[in-house]
């Protein structure tokens, strides 16, 4: 017979409500024996007692429903956002509270990387530092000579300075193109607004595209992270999988060092409905204990910050036009048919109400025409959707992952200028959702916001904005919920339910390892409950050491 | 520089059909096709390898060029011209949600390409009723408003009364030709392309444009076109040029070399209503005397 653990705790926050607390869980075999009182779990037989978390406070392990790797590639580079933030190795990069803050931040980093390579960073978010925008000018401070390039927190805007430009062969007159504003001088300014404009110049700032998927240093560093957000299950939603991306993850998640099981999600780009299905349907069977495969992400929309995002009447506040369907309906219409055919599950991108609206038609269209019970289509962001596209939701089977964090970091421009007041305070209406039934996960979508789903849920439960507004009081939700969100919740919209998102016998031994109990803790200090580690299928990972 | 066209239009209005033609036509031109969309109607891998060499096809991983993916449409544009031999026309098949001129404008971007025009499929039997659709009609029509030429495609399926609110959404000043299959006759979109002498029969260019069209579509005597060369005697007078295109009754297409008095060499071309000139580099492939291609509707005097 396998060995028996039994931990002990300060506190077990089983997500069960049948037997909701509990002092002890044993562990055997990668797997919940039991929990409960210490005399219940030796009736399983001998077992040794472990008594390092006797005074933690233990939960199921967080399950992050809507993340991508790219979180874990990006520390390569100098981050120069505006809020601190730890790096995978628990080190906390101080936040850049104006622009001549994050120049400082990369001449340092200049400095440190040797004479003749370019100078990145990420993170950028200059929406808090007023209305000037960055300019090449700004950035040919840190160096003339070499390439700097500082991309922005959205992922959807590069800054780069004159060398950069100039290596890219765009450091010229007549460029007529909406990415590319245009300086009093008629050059660029170095601001390149969206991927057609940021692409041609990221080799010569030396980022390399491979960044967005992720390679080993990424996918390590992505797990490091998980480690110290207390995440044991966390998606990458928006995946290429290539043979060569497959083969990377299978060999990372192969190790038992591996801290967090993957769930990367095929996105739906460049291929047919149909190749996309028997992918996804291929792809099912190469899963692993630690590499969950067979999932689609489509993308209906853009965003809102970006006025990409495709909204009904009246549109946008500032009068900006209707954004773009990065998808064609028919295709998502007939990915939608096909994958319920092949029971494989959808996930889509919709964060404009006109994009949920089209996502909801092509899903009752596509069950009318193949029926099927439990296939928990979700769509993600979803951040518009009014009651009634929620009942509908409900109606059509379907669950939802909505974006809270973003509440907290754009939720002011929101209010005053994408889609005004009365829409920013129905953002992300996670209290409507709960009361319309639905199955609910929140997310970070990092690395746009931080991995850590107990902000996430600090997110949901205030709607605190970043300037200190309340905005939407209404669609705050009790701690109880937000927590059942980050871990049931999630698990559900993955089909993993069954599996992890609980504590209770037979599940895998999935555990958050906090200093505190967010139950007990002033709601306002959700986000402050420290994270000391998790537990993955059985094994200890420590956030301060990383693996024990 | 090599001449770029962007082909847009709806999913179903015909674009694959169209490319499928156009390489079935290429007798010999090095084509590059970029293609965006990935439904049903593929391209024929057997034209493909019949053309072995002179078309190129490259599939781009993206499914909107308009927008998230402009950027892989660069870097695809930079290999087809690093390609040996390099192509003579790239055609460029925009998504079927992509706006034609949101790609034009990031082809520009690349100063080795020279965009000729875009021509817009729509499908006359479902073309009025897209545009009303209420999630994709504004993007229909938009489309329909960046077009320099609306290939009217698939008019042998709709009825008259869906024919006549197809015709009604035509913008103002855009020529439109009735197609089936989405045939059209090469020169359309091929302008002055030289045939090359390895490959075809009849290797000049000149005499290939010189021969008269077969009529097109015999069943409808109203939409034959007619393909004249004609020559001119250098020096010419440019914007006198242009401006007797732009009168022209029935423009589809003109394509041309000519010579201005100061001993330059020019590029002149119209897809549709747009008239363009530009600066032929020293040595650019091109006709040795001063032609010009018009492609026009028969019948528009």
């Amino acid at each position: 017979m396998s060995p028996t653990t039994i931990y002990t705790a300060r506190r077990i926050l089983t997500m069960n409500p049948a037997r909701p607390e509990a002092r002890c869980v044993a562990v055997r075999d990668g797997r919940i024996l039991g929990v409960g009182d210490l005399d219940e779990l030796l009736g399983w037989g001998p077992a040794a007692v472990d008594e390092r978390f006797a005074g933690q406070v233990l939960m199921p392990g967080l399950v992050e429903g809507h993340s991508h790797l790219m979180a874990g590639s990006l520390w390569r580079y100098r981050y120069c956002g505006r809020f601190d933030l730890a790096d995978p190795d628990g080190r906390v990069w101080p936040g850049a509270d104006s622009l001549e803050a994050v120049i400082a931040q990369l001449a340092e980093a200049a400095g440190k990387g040797g004479a003749g390579g370019a100078v990145v960073g990420w993170g950028f978010d200059p929406i808090y530092f007023g209305h000037r925008r960055c300019t090449r000018e700004d950035l040919d401070r840190v160096s003339r000579e070499r390439p700097v390039g500082v991309l922005h927190a959205s992922g959807h805007i590069l800054n780069v300075n004159s060398a950069a430009l100039d290596r890219a062969g765009l450091l010229r007159s007549g460029i007529d193109h909406p990415a590319f504003p245009l300086g009093a001088d008629g050059l660029p300014t170095g601001e390149l607004k969206g991927p057609e404009a940021m692409l041609p110049v990221l080799a010569q700032v030396g980022l390399e595209r491979s960044f967005l998927s992720g390679d080993a240093a990424g996918i390590a560093a992505f797990g490091k992270l998980c480690v110290r957000a207390g995440v044991t299950t966390a998606t990458d939603l928006a995946a290429t999988l290539g043979d060569a991306e497959l083969e990377a993850l299978l060999a990372a998640t192969a190790a038992d060092s591996y801290p967090v099981r993957l769930v990367p999600l095929l996105r739906m780009i460049g291929m047919s409905p149909a190749d996309a299905v028997s992918r996804a349907a291929a792809l099912r069977g190469r899963s692993t204990e630690r590499l969950r495969l067979g999932r689609i992400k489509v993308v209906a929309d853009g965003s809102i910050q970006g006025f990409s995002a495709r909204l009904r009447w009246p549109g946008y506040y500032n009068g900006a036009p209707n954004g773009l369907w990065y998808t064609p309906p028919e295709a998502i219409r007939d990915c939608y048919q096909r994958a319920l055919e092949a029971g494989v599950q959808v996930h889509t991108h919709t964060n404009g109400d006109e994009a949920t609206a089209l996502a909801l038609d092509c899903m009752e269209a596509a069950l009318r025409a193949r029926p099927a019970a439990d296939h928990r289509f979700t769509l993600q962001h979803v951040q518009l959707a009014d009651a009634a596209q929620f009942r509908r939701m409900k109606a059509l089977g379907m669950a939802a992952n909505l974006f809270a964090n973003h509440h907290y970091y754009w939720g002011d421009q929101h209010r005053e200028v994408t889609v005004g007041p009365e829409r920013a305070e129905r953002m992300n209406a996670c209290a409507t959702a709960l009361r319309e039934g639905l199955t609910l996960a929140i997310h970070s979508d990092a690395p746009i916001t931080p991995l850590g789903p107990l902000f996430t849920a600090w997110c949901a439960v205030n709607r605190l904005a970043a300037s200190g507004r309340v905005l939407g009081e209404h669609e705050r939700i009790p701690v109880a919920a937000a927590l059942h969100a980050i871990t049931l919740g999630a698990a559900a919209t993955l089909h993993l339910d069954g599996e992890v998102g609980s504590i209770e016998c037979g599940k895998r031994a999935d555990f958050c390892v906090l200093g505190e109990d967010p139950t007990a803790v002033d709601p306002r200090a959700l986000k402050d409950v420290p994270v000391r580690g998790t537990v993955l299928g059985g094994r200890v990972f420590d956030a301060a050491r990383e693996a024990v | 520089m090599t001449p770029v066209i962007v082909v847009g239009g709806w999913l179903g209005a015909g674009k694959t059909t169209l490319v499928n033609h156009l390489l079935r036509q290429a007798q010999g031109r090095r084509l590059a096709v970029l293609v965006n969309d990935f439904g049903d109607c593929v391209i024929d891998a057997e034209l493909i390898d019949r053309a072995a060499g002179p078309a190129d096809v490259l599939a781009l991983a993206g499914g909107c060029i308009c927008c998230a993916y402009g950027a892989d449409l660069l870097s695809a544009l930079q290999r087809v011209q690093a390609r040996e031999p390099a192509p003579d026309l790239v055609l460029i098949e925009a998504s079927g949600v992509a706006l034609p001129q949101a790609v034009v404008r990031t082809v520009r971007l690349d100063r080795g390409l020279a965009v000729d025009g875009t021509v817009l499929l729509a499908d006359a039997s479902t073309l009025a009723a897209q545009a009303r659709d209420p999630y994709v009609g504004d993007t229909v029509r938009a489309q329909l408003q960046q077009a320099d030429l609306l290939l009217l495609n698939h008019v042998d399926r709709a009825s008259a009364s869906v024919l006549a609110a197809a015709r009604a959404l035509q913008p103002g000043g855009v020529p439109v030709v009735d197609t089936v299959q989405a045939a059209v006759p090469a020169e359309l979109l091929f302008g002055l392309l030289p045939r090359r002498q390895e490959q075809a029969r009849d290797s000049d260019a000149e005499a290939s444009a010189r021969r008269p069209l077969r009529p097109w579509r015999p069943h409808s005597a109203a939409s034959e076109f007619t393909s004249e060369l004609r020559r001119l005697a250098p020096p010419v007078d440019l914007q006198a040029l242009q401006a007797e295109l732009a009168m022209l009754p029935g423009l589809l297409r003109a394509k041309g070399f000519v010579h201005t008095a100061d001993g330059r060499r020019w590029c002149l071309q119209a897809v549709g209503r747009r008239v363009e000139v530009r600066l032929h580099p020293v040595g650019g492939p091109s006709p040795a005397d001063d032609v010009l291609l018009v492609v026009r509707h028969r019948g528009s005097g």
